[in-house]
C-alpha cells in the first residue's frame, strides 16, 4: 500500500534523497548455461528520468530489459517496483502494474488495421470503437499522427514504430522501455521522437533508452548505465563525457580508427546499373524503379534509407539471386550480366555479402570450410572435376581467419557457434579474399562489436583501394561517412542521385530517406525560366 | 523443477553417433513390455529376434538378401531428404522397376536371347523407377504440388497395375490360374554367390551404391549442393545451387536406386513377377534411411539391422506364434524413437530449478 502513494512522485531529477527509485534491479543475474548473461547488475531508475542503457551487442542489455519486462526470471537478485520486491509472471503483468516496452522488432500483423493492432495488443475490456477514439486521442496528444482505419502493410516503418509507441502509451506507462527506436528512422523523424520522449518525461514518466549512438544519447539522456560483457561498467551523466569516452566505457578500450589512404584513384566503371526496373516478388515487397549508378573502381558508393525501402530488392538483383530480364541493367566488368545467375556474376568478378548472415550469407549448422566453399566453388579452385579439395577450403578458412582476426574455438566450427561480429569478419574476409573486381556489401557491420566493424570497415576501404568497385547499404549514416566517397538514398524503391560524401550532410539524407526531393527551388526557378 | 531442452552451441557428434543405438534400446525395452503383455516370455521372443537369426549360415544369407533392396532404396531416400525432398513412395518406384524390367524377362521367354537380357533388364529397371519418380517431382517443381502426397499415393497405382498385369496379359498360362508370370530364364535370373546358397550379385551391387553414395556426399560438389539446399535453402541460393533442380535429380535417383531393387529382388529370390514382392521394403527403407543418419555407411549397418528383424519375425512367429505384424510394430516404434532422440544432437536435456525468492513481509 505503501508504495502506491508514491505514484506521483513530485521529486525532480537530481533529489531522490529519502525515496527510492521506481525501478530498481539489486543484483540481477541471469544465467544461460555456463555463459552469464547479466552479472549481478544494480540500476535505479528514477521518475522523470530518461535512463540510457548502453552496451556493445552481447553486453547484456536485451536481457536486463527482458527481465525487467517480465519476459525472462532471473536467476538470481530482484526486482524492485516503487520499492517494493516483485516477481513478475510475464509481460501483461509488467503492463499492469505500469511498465511499457517498444521493442525494436514490431510485432504487427500487415494485413490488420492500425487500430485493429492495438486492440490485439491491449489487456483491457473496453469496447473497439471506444479504444479507438482513445487511439486517436493518445496519438494526437502526443504528436504520433495515425490513422486507425489504415492497414499496417501501407505504413512507413517509422509510422509503424508510432503504433507500437501509442499502443504501449495507451496502458499509461509509468516507465517505458524503448530498444534502439532510432535504428529504422530518419534523422528528422528522430528528432520528432525525441520531442514525444521529452514530454514524457515532463509528465513524470521514466524512459529506459537502449541505444548504441552516443550522440543521440549525450542530447537525449539524464543518465546512462554502461554494461560490458554482462557486468555494470559505469553509470555516469552522459552529458559530462564526450562519445570517445563512453565509447572506451562501452568497448573496454581505444578503438581502432579507420583511415582511408590517401590518393585513391578511380578507375575505370566496373558495376554499372540502367534503368532497372524489378516487381517484387513477395505480396508486400517493394518494386524497384528505374534504378541507375556507375559505379568505378577504387570507389565506394554508400546507399542510405530507412529499411524496408527496396535495398533488399536491390541486393537481390544486384547479386542475381533474382534474375532481370533485360541483360543491359546489371553490367559487371563490362560485361551484360543481368540475365547471369549468382555463379556466372561471381566468374565475372563479383562478390556479395548480404545482411543476414546465418541462413542467408553461411549455413548455420555447417563448418566454416564448407561455408567457404558456398561462395568459393564458383572460381576460387576449390573445386576440381567435380571433386572438392578440402585442403583449399580449409586454406580459406586459416586465411581469412589470419587476416581478419576470427576469434573461435577451435580450427574449423560450425558458422552458427561463432559471435556475431566474428562470423561477419569472417564472411566479409572469405569475399575479400577472393579478390573481387567488384563487392556488393548490404549492412556490413549490423549487429557487430565496434572492435569487428573498426576491421570490417577498414578492409572496405583497403578493398577500393586495391582497385575494386564496392558498394555498401546501410542504415548507419556514421558509418557510411567514414567509409563512402558519395552517398544515395533510396527511397520507395527509388535511387537518388548519389551525393559527395562532404555535401551529404545528415539534413541532406534525411530529407531524402523521407522521401522529399533536394531540388525544389531548382525545379521552381526551371518552370519560371 | 522443470525439465526443458535447451539449445546446444554446436551440433554434438557424440550424441549423432549414439542416438540411434538409444533408439534401438528404448525399443527392445518397449517391446520387451509388448511381449510380456502378449504373454509371451520376453527373453525368449528377444531371442527368437535378435539372436537365433545370427547362429546359422542360411539366416544370416538371408539377412544380406532382405538388406540388399532396403540399403539400395535407403540410399535414394537419403539423398532426397537430406535436400529437403520428401520421397515417400519409394514402394511404387520399387514396384515399376520391378514391371518394367520384367517386361524383358517376359518377353524373351523361351527365346534364345543371350547374356544381354539381365544388363537391359537392370537398366531399364532403373529407368522406369526414375520416370516413375519424376512424376511427383515435376508436379512440386511446376505445380508446387506436395511430393509426399503425391509420391505416395503413386504407390498404389504402381501395385495395381502390377496386380493387372500378372493376372491379365503376363500372367503365366501353366501357372494353374495363379497371379504369376512363368519363372524367369536363367539368363534374365540374377546369379548367386554361392552355389545352393541364398546370397546373389544385387548384395555387390548394393555395396557399390553405398560406396558410391559415401564418395558423392562427402568429396564432391554434387553432394555438398544436396546437403546445403536441405540444411539452409536461402544460403544454397546465395550460393548459387538450384533447389528445383535437385528436387529433379534426387528423385530420379532415388527412383533409379528402388526401381533397381525391385528388379533385382524380381530376378533374384524371387524368380518371376507377382503381387506381394515387396512385404513393404520401400517404407521400410524410410525407417532405415533415418536409423543409419542420412548417412551411407550408417545405411547399411541400420539396414542389416532391420533385416534382421524381417527375418527375427519370421523365426518368432514359426517357434512362439507371436503375430508377423509385431515386426511393423517394432519398426514404427523404432522410428518414432530415431526421430526423438535426433532432438538430443541439437538440444540437451536440463534440469532448471525456478528462483523465485519473494521478500518476506512486503505483503
Amino acid at each position: 500500500m505503501q508504495a502506491h502513494q508514491r505514484m506521483l512522485d513530485p521529486t525532480p531529477n537530481g533529489l531522490h534523497s529519502g525515496e527510492s527509485p521506481l525501478l530498481q534491479t539489486l543484483g540481477l543475474t541471469k544465467r544461460y548455461g555456463d555463459f552469464l548473461a547479466n552479472d549481478s547488475i544494480h540500476i535505479d531508475i528514477w521518475p522523470k528520468q530518461i535512463h540510457a542503457l548502453l552496451g556493445e551487442n552481447g553486453a547484456g542489455k536485451s536481457t536486463l530489459v527482458k527481465a525487467i519486462y517480465g519476459l525472462i526470471q532471473p536467476s538470481a537478485g530482484e526486482i524492485r517496483w516503487q520499492g517494493q520486491t516483485i516477481v513478475l509472471s510475464g509481460p501483461s503483468e509488467a503492463r499492469s502494474r505500469g511498465i511499457g516496452m517498444v521493442f525494436q522488432h514490431f510485432s504487427l500483423f500487415d494485413n490488420l488495421t492500425v487500430a485493429e493492432n492495438v486492440a490485439l495488443g491491449l489487456d483491457g475490456k473496453e469496447s473497439f470503437k471506444d479504444m479507438s477514439a482513445r487511439l486517436e486521442q493518445v496519438s494526437k496528444t502526443y504528436g504520433l499522427p495515425l490513422d486507425p482505419k489504415r492497414e499496417v502493410w501501407q505504413l512507413s516503418v517509422g509510422e509503424r514504430q508510432r503504433i507500437e509507441i501509442v499502443r504501449a502509451l495507451m496502458q499509461d506507462p509509468k516507465f517505458l522501455i524503448l530498444d534502439e527506436p532510432t535504428a529504422v528512422l530518419t534523422p528528422q523523424e528522430a528528432d520528432q521522437l525525441f520531442v514525444v520522449l521529452e514530454r514524457l518525461k515532463a509528465e513524470g514518466r521514466a524512459i529506459l533508452y537502449i541505444s548504441h549512438k552516443l550522440e543521440e544519447v549525450k542530447r537525449l539522456c539524464d543518465t546512462a548505465t554502461i554494461l560490458r560483457g554482462g557486468k555494470k561498467v559505469d553509470t555516469c551523466n552522459p552529458r559530462l563525457e564526450t562519445a570517445a569516452s563512453l565509447a572506451r566505457m562501452m568497448v573496454g578500450g581505444e578503438i581502432k580508427e579507420v583511415k582511408a589512404a590517401a590518393g585513391r584513384k578511380t578507375t575505370v566503371p566496373r558495376l554499372v546499373v540502367n534503368d532497372l526496373s524489378l516487381a517484387p516478388s513477395e505480396p508486400h515487397g517493394v518494386r524497384l524503379e528505374h534504378i541507375s549508378f556507375e559505379l568505378k573502381g577504387g570507389e565506394i558508393l554508400g546507399i542510405a534509407g530507412v529499411a524496408g525501402n527496396g535495398q533488399d530488392e536491390l541486393f537481390a538483383a544486384l547479386s542475381g539471386e533474382r534474375l532481370s530480364k533485360d541483360p543491359g541493367t546489371v553490367v559487371i566488368e563490362g560485361i551484360a550480366a543481368g540475365h547471369l545467375s549468382i555463379t556466372q556474376r561471381r566468374k565475372l568478378g563479383a562478390a556479395f555479402v548480404p545482411e543476414e548472415r546465418l541462413g542467408h550469407g553461411t549455413a548455420p549448422r555447417m563448418k566454416l570450410s564448407e561455408n567457404a566453399l558456398l561462395t568459393g566453388h564458383a572460381a576460387s579452385g576449390m573445386v576440381h572435376r567435380g571433386f572438392i579439395d578440402t585442403a583449399a577450403t580449409l586454406k580459406t578458412v586459416d586465411r581469412a581467419t589470419e587476416t581478419f582476426d576470427v576469434r573461435k574455438a577451435k580450427r574449423d566450427p560450425e558458422a552458427a557457434s561463432l559471435s556475431g561480429g566474428n562470423l561477419q569478419k569472417f564472411i566479409v574476409g572469405r569475399e575479400i579474399l577472393r579478390n573481387p573486381a567488384v563487392l556488393v556489401v548490404s549492412q556490413p557491420t549490423w549487429g557487430v562489436d565496434a572492435g569487428a566493424a573498426a576491421v570490417i570497415r577498414q578492409a572496405l576501404l583497403d578493398l577500393a583501394t586495391a582497385g575494386a568497385a564496392v558498394l555498401v547499404t546501410s542504415q548507419d549514416l556514421d558509418e557510411l561517412a567514414e567509409i563512402a566517397d558519395r552517398i544515395a538514398v533510396m527511397f520507395h524503391g527509388h535511387l537518388s542521385a548519389p551525393l559527395a560524401t562532404a555535401d551529404a550532410t545528415r539534413e541532406k539524407l534525411g530529407l531524402l530517406m523521407g522521401g522529399s526531393s533536394l531540388e525544389p527551388k531548382e525545379a521552381a526557378h526551371a518552370v519560371g525560366a | 523443477m522443470q525439465l526443458v531442452l535447451e539449445k546446444r552451441a554446436e551440433r554434438s557428434n557424440t550424441i549423432a553417433l549414439v542416438s540411434p543405438l538409444i533408439a534401438i534400446g528404448l525399443t527392445i525395452i518397449t517391446m520387451t513390455i509388448l511381449f510380456a503383455i502378449l504373454g509371451k516370455n520376453p527373453l525368449l521372443a528377444l531371442h527368437a529376434y535378435f539372436i537365433a537369426p545370427l547362429t546359422d549360415s542360411y539366416s544370416l544369407q538371408e539377412i544380406a538378401v532382405k538388406a540388399t533392396p532396403l540399403v539400395m532404396i535407403a540410399i535414394g531416400l537419403s539423398l532426397c531428404y537430406l535436400a529437403n525432398a520428401w520421397n515417400i513412395g519409394a514402394e511404387g518406384q520399387f514396384l515399376i522397376g520391378a514391371v518394367a524390367g520384367s517386361w524383358i524377362a517376359v518377353k524373351t521367354q523361351g527365346t534364345d536371347a543371350g547374356s544381354w537380357v539381365l544388363p537391359a533388364m537392370l537398366v531399364l529397371a532403373a529407368a522406369g523407377g526414375a520416370l516413375y519418380a519424376l512424376i511427383p517431382a515435376i508436379c512440386k517443381v511446376k505445380f508446387g504440388a506436395s511430393e509426399i502426397l503425391t509420391s505416395l499415393m503413386l504407390v498404389y497405382v504402381a501395385d495395381l497395375l502390377l496386380d493387372y498385369l500378372v493376372r491379365g496379359p503376363w500372367r503365366d498360362p501353366h501357372g494353374f490360374n495363379f497371379p504369376t508370370t512363368a519363372e524367369f530364364d536363367p539368363v534374365a535370373t540374377v546369379p548367386l554367390l554361392i552355389e545352393g546358397g541364398r546370397l546373389h550379385l544385387g548384395s555387390i551391387i548394393a555395396l557399390l551404391v553405398v560406396a558410391a553414395a559415401a564418395i558423392l556426399l562427402g568429396r564432391t560438389i554434387k553432394g555438398f549442393e544436396i546437403r546445403v539446399v536441405g540444411a539452409a535453402p536461402r544460403a544454397a541460393r546465395f550460393g548459387g545451387f538450384n533447389s528445383n533442380q535437385l528436387v529433379i535429380l534426387t528423385f530420379a535417383v532415388s527412383g533409379a536406386l528402388a526401381g533397381l531393387a525391385g528388379i533385382i529382388e524380381v530376378a533374384g529370390p524371387v524368380g518371376h513377377l507377382q503381387p506381394g514382392i515387396s512385404p513393404g521394403y520401400g517404407f521400410t527403407a524410410i525407417i532405415v534411411a533415418f536409423l543409419g543418419r542420412l548417412n551411407p555407411l550408417g545405411i547399411l549397418i541400420a539396414g542389416l539391422f532391420l533385416a534382421l528383424t524381417f527375418i527375427g519375425g519370421e523365426q518368432a512367429q514359426i517357434a512362439m506364434k507371436i503375430p508377423l505384424d509385431v515386426t511393423k510394430v517394432f519398426q514404427g516404434i523404432l522410428l518414432f524413437y530415431v526421430l526423438a532422440c535426433d532432438s538430443l544432437i541439437l538440444y540437451r536435456f536440463k534440469l532448471v530449478f525456478p528462483n523465485r525468492q519473494v521478500a518476506s513481509g512486503t505483503h
